[in-house]
């Protein structure tokens, strides 16, 4: 079971009021969380009642670039932008590299100076760590995993959308 | 399989070609085994580069993480480089899965995919088996050490 439940710190995007809650744990440099962000924006686009929350699941000694990028969203989302460089990151993920989070802060218009300095912030460290233990919790085992109304969804990512249908 | 309540075996293996490990030589510290089939399945889903990222909660309880399955020790040398792992892989190669055996979960050639939380003492006291497709995460794993943590 997803624990703890969605929370006011969490990012939410999709329907607020959503009668189906729909929770991801990702790494934005893992390959297969690239592949599920269409899926996940294809599901969003043909239903209208999700209520779809990203929480930070970095696997930092697999994967050099997923906690900086996990730390880029949240400086973003300190600039209310988290969705906006979500989206960045799974476009660009192919060029991800320590130059790649400034250019799109920028291209996101964000104020640049605040944007680098909040990535140094240990706060941000600390909720990214926290998502990734409350992952750990709900038994989380490998990205992407996905909660659908609390409970872990077993099946292929690829066919989330059917699951969520039925 | 062994279960709560068991005292876990002891046994000397090679966790890389200059490193033996005695699991006798860790009491007091809590020892988690997770036996696995194969080194090399695939990378985000993996359960040993998963512990990889959980080694510090398991650390939080005293407890050292060992993964074990029938792999060679250049087999498990190569894999952990490249994974870029933490913790000891140990070669349950010569004779072939006699470690596993001992724990009751040797099945067709391989190691199945199973947990033992063993405490300081050496004592077992909690197990779990998972479906050999299935990485079984770390939660378990945490309540059982929590768990332990409590009633002690």
């Amino acid at each position: 079971m997803l624990t703890p439940p969605i929370t006011s710190r969490d990012h939410v995007t999709g329907n607020q009021q959503g009668s189906t809650e729909i929770v991801e744990y990702g790494d934005f440099q893992c390959p297969y969380c690239g592949e599920a962000f269409g899926v996940v924006r294809d599901m969003l686009q043909a239903l209208s009642n999700i209520k779809f929350v990203f929480r930070h699941f970095p696997l930092a000694e697999s994967h050099e670039y997923a906690m900086d990028a996990a730390l880029a969203a949240e400086a973003a989302a300190r600039q209310q932008q988290f969705w906006q460089m979500h989206d960045a990151l799974y476009l660009h993920q192919q060029e991800l590299s320590d130059a790649l989070f400034p250019e799109l802060a920028k291209q996101l218009q964000l104020n640049l100076e605040q944007f680098k300095e909040d990535m140094q912030d240990n706060l941000l460290v600390s909720k990214v760590e926290a998502d990734f233990e409350s992952g750990i919790r709900s038994g989380v085992n490998g990205t992407p995993t996905f909660f659908i109304n609390g409970k872990r969804f077993n099946g292929d990512y690829r066919n989330l959308l059917s699951a969520v249908r039925h | 399989m062994l279960q709560k309540g068991n005292k876990a075996p002891d046994f000397t293996l090679v966790a890389s070609p200059d490193k033996m490990i005695t699991l006798s030589d860790l009491r007091g510290k809590n020892v988690i085994l997770a036996f696995y089939p194969a080194d090399w399945s695939p990378v985000c889903s993996d359960q040993m580069a998963l512990y990889n990222e959980t080694l510090r909660f398991f650390e939080r309880h005293n407890a050292v993480l060992l993964g074990i399955s029938v792999d060679g020790k250049w087999c498990h040398k190569a894999f952990a480089k490249d994974r870029n792992l933490h913790f000891d892989l140990l070669a349950d190669f010569e004779p072939k899965g006699a470690v596993s055996r001992q724990y009751g979960v040797y099945k067709d050639g391989v190691s199945q995919r199973a947990l033992f939380v063993i405490d300081d003492q050496g004592m077992i006291q909690w197990s779990y088996l998972s479906p050999i497709s299935e990485n079984p995460g770390a939660d378990g794993i945490l309540q059982a050490l929590e768990t332990m943590a409590k009633t002690v």
